[in-house]
């Protein structure tokens, strides 16, 4: 491998250089790359807006905004965080980048397709940043009935269609991934071969493919209620609201294992390669992604269990909650195996890793505590649940995300980022991260509501230690975006294969070329082959 | 065998995979087309089963013969729609483009009757948030009826429109001999979604206009 390969061979980011080449693109990679910086963007105006509900939860007056502003605030928050960044994070960026390459093809299937779906989602994206500038919207993200058909006096209609068009942008990716998953791996690339990570893209695909609809139509009837004032889910109009939360939850309960599942793939890329070890119980790792896929599928109803939702109902739902803990468990444990008597090489990814298993089983059994009728009586609408699902969506989804950046940076640009700095950053998010949010399971158990913007005086110290973490946690969040970017032009040039990884991505040279292999590859055996080197070590 | 490579595009390694993705890209996003109009069928089936006699009621106000036209002219589009994908696999240019139009003219006439019966109850006063009125104690649950009805209908006539506009470029290609028996997939791919429109009005129809017929 020569120091100055990254200039010299032809790739994909020096294809071409004008906008026509990057905005009429077709190759999957260079789509990733669109999808990276768009959801970058979108995840700092939602962090602005997280970081003002921190400065203002400071004090426990409203000193900085108004009650309506901050409602503003957290449903601002929310929306972006939630569709134009979580949802979107792994799969489009990550799932765009490898899964042609992890199963050995030149493209996903339907290449134009793909670039659609990020014109779908800028236009979505943009049509709810203007409802945003333009007076904002106060539902909260969960655009509850009646309230955001009938009483909101913000720009609810703008937001929802924005949001509707997202949509079709998340359908278009999980449809690409699902055909070319199974109707475009390399000979000998069967099934039980596919590197986990894609049995979590398709897993998240599915779920994408049949969930995301339901979300569409739900919006659509709620459009229709507020702009013809008829009654589909206001009771004063002979609707019926529990209908709206039960269609709601249907997409958005599965929405939470959308942002949680391609984290866990990452998670088992990066664990097994620094462990130096084949991943612990393969089999189980992928079944478990679908099981926890298909039984997500009939939890919903855990977040209506003081809706007023028939009390059998909820117990059906509890049970079936605690279900999805068994496969979630098996992961967690797998992981824990694979590292067991491994030769782990601490590079910032498997850092990352760590974090994960660390941060996800604690935002996983909180949620066991939610899925218990009694004590969700006690916490719901209370900083526990924030605490919680911020334990998996960012404790898990975003620390998979950063991860997974880190350990495939050296693939998708062909230079390495400083690993000093980036350890550095490792620990500073998590520091920051525990410090904003283990205060909140507190405040939470203690009763301090969430969606409100004064507070009793007695939870102010935990409020500022979690302001104070937030401070750390946005920093956190600057130092990687530096020197990544830093990275582009002054990073070590990183070569084919910086980890000496399995898997077909590593094959190519880095950066890939446009049509990833000159030969499609022929797989002859499994996933994770790092015996070698154990016998090597003994 | 270069014209073969030819028309497969350049992600693909043999016609037969190229043609196995779209088919399993169509199936994949008719799982999404079920779901969606699934979100509406859930809202009917609850409020039906809160209110039967309001819902039954309001059916009344359906015309069932043109109802029954109708799923009698879909139908037979998807005969038709059969027959072009039939056609086209076996090369017939002529026959192929003929049956595309006839798919084509009969979606239309199913357009044609829904804008009539659209007409009548916008005549009768059951367009619910432009102007409703409907006498009797289930009159909430028959709003929503006719808002269940309108969304219905109204994204299946859309889903019919882009199959008609889909089927209008399909005509085009066709009538130039770009379909031939080694490759004809988009013919057969948007024979699949226009059999899927068919079916979700197979079951709109008895849910919409039979409602009490067999009491």
């Amino acid at each position: 491998m020569s120091p100055h390969s990254i200039t010299t061979h032809e790739h994909y980011l020096n294809a071409g250089y004008g906008p026509r080449s990057w905005f009429l693109t077709t190759d999957h990679k260079r789509i990733a790359i669109l999808y990276m910086i768009s959801i970058t963007f979108f995840f700092f105006v939602g962090g602005f807006f997280a970081f003002l509900m921190r400065l203002e939860l400071l004090t426990p007056n409203g000193d900085l905004v108004s009650a309506e502003t901050y409602n503003k605030l957290f449903s601002m928050h929310g929306i972006t965080m939630v569709w134009f960044f979580l949802i979107p994070s792994i799969p489009s960026v990550l799932g765009n980048f490898l899964v042609p390459m992890m199963v050995g093809a030149r493209d996903v299937a339907f290449p134009r397709l793909n670039l659609l779906s990020w014109y779908i989602y800028v236009i979505g994206g943009l049509f709810t940043l203007g409802a945003m500038i333009f007076g904002g919207v106060d539902t909260g993200w969960t655009f509850y009935t009646p309230f955001s058909s009938t009483y909101a006096h913000s720009n609810v209609i703008p937001v929802v269609i924005g949001i509707f068009i997202l949509g079709f942008s998340s359908i278009l990716t999980a449809l690409n991934f699902i055909v070319t998953i199974h109707t475009m791996r390399a000979p000998g690339l069967s099934w039980f071969r596919l590197p986990l990570f894609i049995w979590s893209m398709y897993a998240t695909s599915i779920i994408l493919v049949l969930a995301t609809p339901v979300l569409a139509i739900t919006l659509a009837m709620l459009g229709v209620e507020r702009i013809f004032g008829v009654g589909i889910f206001d009771p004063a109009l002979g609707g019926d609201p529990l209908l709206f939360q039960h269609l709601f939850w249907f997409y958005s309960h599965p929405a939470v294992y959308i942002m949680i599942l391609p984290a866990m793939g990452v998670v088992s890329e990066l664990i097994t390669c620094f462990a130096r070890k084949k991943v612990f119980g393969y089999r189980f790792m992928a079944f478990s992604l679908l099981a926890i896929a298909s039984v997500g599928f009939l939890v919903w109803g855990h977040h209506m269990f003081v809706s007023g939702q028939s009390a059998y109902a909820g117990m059906v739902f509890s049970a079936l909650s605690f279900i999805v803990a068994i496969p979630s468990a098996v992961k967690v444990f797998n992981w824990a195996a694979t590292l067991y008597k491994g030769s782990i090489a601490y590079h910032t990814p498997v850092l990352y890793g760590f974090g994960f298993i660390g941060l996800f089983t604690i935002g996983g059994l909180t949620g066991l505590f939610l899925a218990s009728l009694a004590i969700d009586v006690h916490v719901h609408d209370t900083y526990f649940v924030i605490a919680h699902f911020h334990y998996i969506m960012v404790g898990g989804a975003v620390m998979g995300y950063l991860g997974g950046i880190h350990y495939w940076w050296p693939k998708m640009t062909g230079r390495m980022y400083p690993e000093g700095w980036a350890k550095f950053a490792a620990l500073v998010l998590f520091v920051g991260f525990n410090l904003t949010f283990f205060p909140q399971f507190i405040l939470g158990y203690l009763g301090m509501p969430r969606r409100y913007h004064v507070y009793p005086p007695e939870f102010q110290v935990l409020n500022v230690l979690s302001t104070a973490g937030a401070t750390i946690l946005g920093i956190g969040y600057l130092i990687p975006f530096v020197y990544l970017i830093w990275s582009l032009r002054h990073g070590k040039n990183a070569g084919r294969n910086p980890w000496r990884a399995t898997g077909l991505e590593w094959l190519t040279p880095s950066p890939p070329p446009v049509h990833n292999f000159d030969e499609i590859p022929v797989v002859t055996s499994e996933p994770y082959i790092y015996a070698g080197e154990e016998e090597l070590r003994e | 065998m270069s014209d073969d490579r030819a028309l497969v595009a350049h992600q693909f390694e043999t016609a037969a995979q190229q043609r196995s993705a779209a088919t399993l890209g169509m199936w994949v996003f008719l799982a999404t087309e079920v779901l969606f109009f699934g979100g509406m069928l859930m809202a009917y089936t609850v409020y039906r089963v809160m209110d039967a006699g309001a819902f039954a009621l309001a059916s009344h106000a359906q015309n069932i013969l043109l109802g029954g036209i109708n799923t009698a002219v879909l139908l037979t589009s998807s005969l038709t729609m059969a027959l072009a994908v039939q056609a086209s696999a076996a090369g017939r240019r002529r026959r192929s483009v003929l049956m595309l139009l006839l798919t084509m003219a009969l979606g239309a006439a199913f357009l044609a009757i829904k804008a009539v019966e659209y007409g009548q109850k916008f005549a009768e006063h059951l367009v619910p948030g432009v102007d409703f009125r409907f006498a009797g104690p289930g009159a909430g649950a028959a709003q929503i009826y006719f808002i269940l009805y309108f969304l219905l209908t109204g994204f299946h006539a859309l889903h019919l429109t882009i199959g008609i506009g889909v089927l209008a470029v399909l005509t085009a290609r066709a009538a130039r001999g770009r379909y031939t028996q080694a490759y004809h997939t988009p013919v057969e791919v948007t024979g699949l979604y226009w059999h899927f429109v068919d079916i979700v009005w197979i079951f709109l129809y008895p849910l919409i206009y039979l409602i009490q017929v067999y009491r």
